[in-house]
């Protein structure tokens, strides 16, 4: 038997016979289709169709689907169709696809594209205003947590903090160490190449370590953390929000930002002081080194040279702004976190914000304090 | 509603029919610990195949080795007469194309809603106008007993049983041979879980479906099932019709099929 599926007419006048054959099955479901849009056009005035079946090979539930289908529209166009040579089985098939035949519900309308702008406009602003108030609840409640550890002192989730400061912190030295020596190396070769044609070469390293503490090392270290810990924060607790772990958590009496989030953000402001003073370190020891070959200043002459260039409230503001830039970025994380929705493309989106935001935000309150610190003249 | 199944214990019954899946000698584990081992079982072309066992025997896992996501340490499986291991990745493909999979959680796409999910294996295997692809879809939907209105829902805004339909709708998107079921009924009411058996046996009829259904249901084993095989002990305990499973002395089985949730299923098979 022929196994490519065909659908031909015969009869003529008012009553027709469709016949299939071949395998009707949805791997030939292409083909069929066409051929069915084919046959569907030939009649005007026809008043009985036949569909006979009885050469059809094999038989599954695409082809019933197309039989009814065709079935259907000539009914719709004023013919009485009727069904021959078929089986038991077929017509339990054709029987179930007919069950199943529900006008498909509409699909959801989408407002013209001008409406739709101005909607999306209107709810991102009032999304970045529900934002704020969520993270200022947030933050809210994560200080209240942190100041009553000072009277419940045992409820302190010291095995936890511990855990995230080894991955925050610990972990984190080498890359960010790295980085910092290289940009320490590049400021410091850079200012010596435009301070030479002022014979001021020297002064670089004035730049190199004013820059390095008061902004580089700071600002490396929090965009480092933005992207490692930020973004590893935001996916633990989304895909915990997504598997229904943090409603598990909530109906076991336990308060998620108690247990979730204040020992992150803990790990996270313990975290970023003690990576600025590692940044900070391996920027000037960048500096120093590139300082020995461009300029000729051994380490010898280096060190105290740098002790008299900068002051110690220099280094201070760095490491101040330090637990700020953590709270931000943990905050940031973790309201993202939260507002996974069920889909793994969501919890990709919200990643993404938690890191963009994040860095965002840091350079802003970067900004923030420089205006602070230049006011008070510190 | 009981159809002719396989008389006679296991193997040995169904000499003379052709098995779409004939696996030997499984062993999988986990670290230190095999949690299937030496275990042989056919399944038959057009029957419905019921695994029961404890929680935590294998049963999934033997499902998943099966269709080749876990490793294993020992054994051989054929999937209609080809044999996995020495196949090449055409006729790999091939074969995965032939079947569908349930999985025990669902595992539908997060991203992608009902009807996309359904739309997936047509997608990536055969080339159709989205018109056609729609229309299949929405009738496996209803096949499957899902409201027309669950298309276009996302995952994470359907119910449990709901979550259940939309998978066997998508193993089922493409007309398999044979499908792996892993606990179909679970998390359905009564009255779905009867709807589900029966579109199941239907598709047995009419398709020829051949289904791997690993269950709890014990009406589903007594409606649907032709014959049964127990896991216990990493291995097949016994297969055969639902009457000579229950015959069998181990205690577990004598536990399950003759405890209080059983509701004297045992007298009533060995009645009939
Ligand atoms: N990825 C894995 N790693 C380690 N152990 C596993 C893994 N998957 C399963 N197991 C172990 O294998 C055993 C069998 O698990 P399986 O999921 O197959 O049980 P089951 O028979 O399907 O039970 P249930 O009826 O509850 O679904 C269990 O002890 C489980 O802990
Ligand atoms: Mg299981």
């Amino acid at each position: 038997m022929d196994q490519r599926p065909a659908l031909s007419v015969t009869g003529s006048g008012d009553s027709l016979v469709l016949s299939a054959s071949g395998n009707w099955t949805v791997l030939e479901a292409e083909r069929l289709d066409n051929e069915i849009g084919q046959v569907l056009k030939v009649p005007g005035g026809v008043r009985r169709v036949d569909i006979d079946l009885s050469g059809i090979d094999r038989f599954d539930t695409a082809g019933a689907w197309l039989i009814h289908r065709t079935a259907r529209e000539l009914i719709k166009g004023g013919a009485e169709v009727a069904y021959t040579g078929i089986g038991p089985s077929r017509e339990i098939l054709l029987g179930e696809v007919e069950k199943s035949d529900h006008e498909p519900a509409p699909p959801r309308k989408s407002p013209p594209i001008v409406l739709q702008m101005v909607e999306d406009t209107g709810n991102v602003v009032i999304e970045s205003g529900r934002d704020l108030a969520k993270l200022t609840e947030l933050l809210g409640n994560s200080l209240i947590i942190m100041v009553s550890f000072v009277f419940k002192p045992w409820k302190f989730r010291l095995t936890s903090i511990t855990f995230h400061l080894e991955y925050m912190a610990l972990r984190a030295v080498p890359i960010i160490a790295l980085i910092s020596f290289l940009i320490g190396g590049i400021i410091l070769q850079q200012g010596a190449y435009q301070l030479r044609y002022f014979g001021a070469e020297i002064l670089s390293i004035d730049l190199a370590g004013i820059l390095v503490l008061r902004e580089i090392g700071l600002i490396l270290t929090a965009i480092m953390v933005a992207g490692r810990s930020g973004s590893a924060i935001t996916a633990e607790i989304g895909s915990m929000k997504m598997r229904e772990e943090i409603d598990a958590l909530q109906t076991l009496a336990l308060d998620p930002v108690e247990v979730l989030i204040v020992p992150r953000m803990i790990a996270l402001i313990i975290a970023m002081p003690l990576l600025t003073f590692v940044a900070d370190m391996a920027a000037l020891t960048g500096a120093g080194l590139v300082a020995w070959i461009y300029i000729d200043m051994p380490p010898a002459s280096y060190i105290p040279y740098l002790r008299n260039a900068v002051e110690v409230n220099t280094f201070l503001v760095g490491l101040i702004k330090a637990p700020f830039m953590a709270l931000v970025i943990g905050m940031i994380a973790c309201l993202e976190g939260l507002q996974v929705q069920g889909s793994a493309e969501s919890l990709g989106r919200q990643t993404t914000a938690s890191v963009v935001k994040a860095i965002f935000m840091v350079i802003v309150l970067d900004g923030l304090f420089a205006m602070f610190f230049a006011a008070i003249d510190y | 509603m009981q159809p002719p199944a396989a008389k006679g214990a296991g193997d040995s019954a169904g000499e003379n029919r052709e098995a779409i899946v004939r696996a030997r000698g499984i062993k999988v584990g986990f670290g230190a610990t095999n949690i299937i081992d030496g275990l042989d079982l056919d399944v038959y072309r057009g029957e419905v195949l019921g695994v029961v066992g404890g929680s935590g025997t294998g049963k999934s896992v033997l499902l998943r080795t099966l269709v080749g996501l876990l490793p294993r340490r020992g054994g051989t499986i054929e999937m209609f007469g080809v044999d996995v291991d020495s196949a090449n990745t055409e006729e790999r493909r091939a074969v995965e194309r032939r079947w569908g999979i349930l999985f025990q959680q669902g595992a539908l796409f997060s991203s992608l809603t009902v009807k996309q999910n359904i739309q997936v294996p047509m997608r990536e295997h055969l080339q159709m106008p989205q018109a056609l692809m729609d229309e299949l879809a929405e009738l496996k939907i209803a096949m499957v007993g899902l409201n027309p209105d669950a298309a276009d829902k996302f995952p994470s805004e359907l119910s449990g049983g709901m979550i259940k339909r939309a998978s066997l709708a998508r193993a089922l998107a493409l007309d398999p041979d044979l499908v792996f079921l892993d606990e179909p009924t679970s998390g359905l009411d009564p009255i779905g879980a009867a709807d589900f058996d029966d579109l199941i046996s239907k598709m047995r009829e009419t398709l020829g479906l051949t289904v791997f259904m690993v269950t709890h249901d014990l009406d589903s084993l007594f409606s649907i099932c032709d014959r049964v095989a127990a896991l216990g002990n990493k291995k097949i305990l016994v297969a055969g019709d639902l009457k000579t499973v229950i015959e069998n002395p181990d205690p577990w089985i004598q536990e399950y099929f003759r405890g209080k949730r059983a509701r004297g299923m045992a007298a009533r098979i060995s009645r009939s």
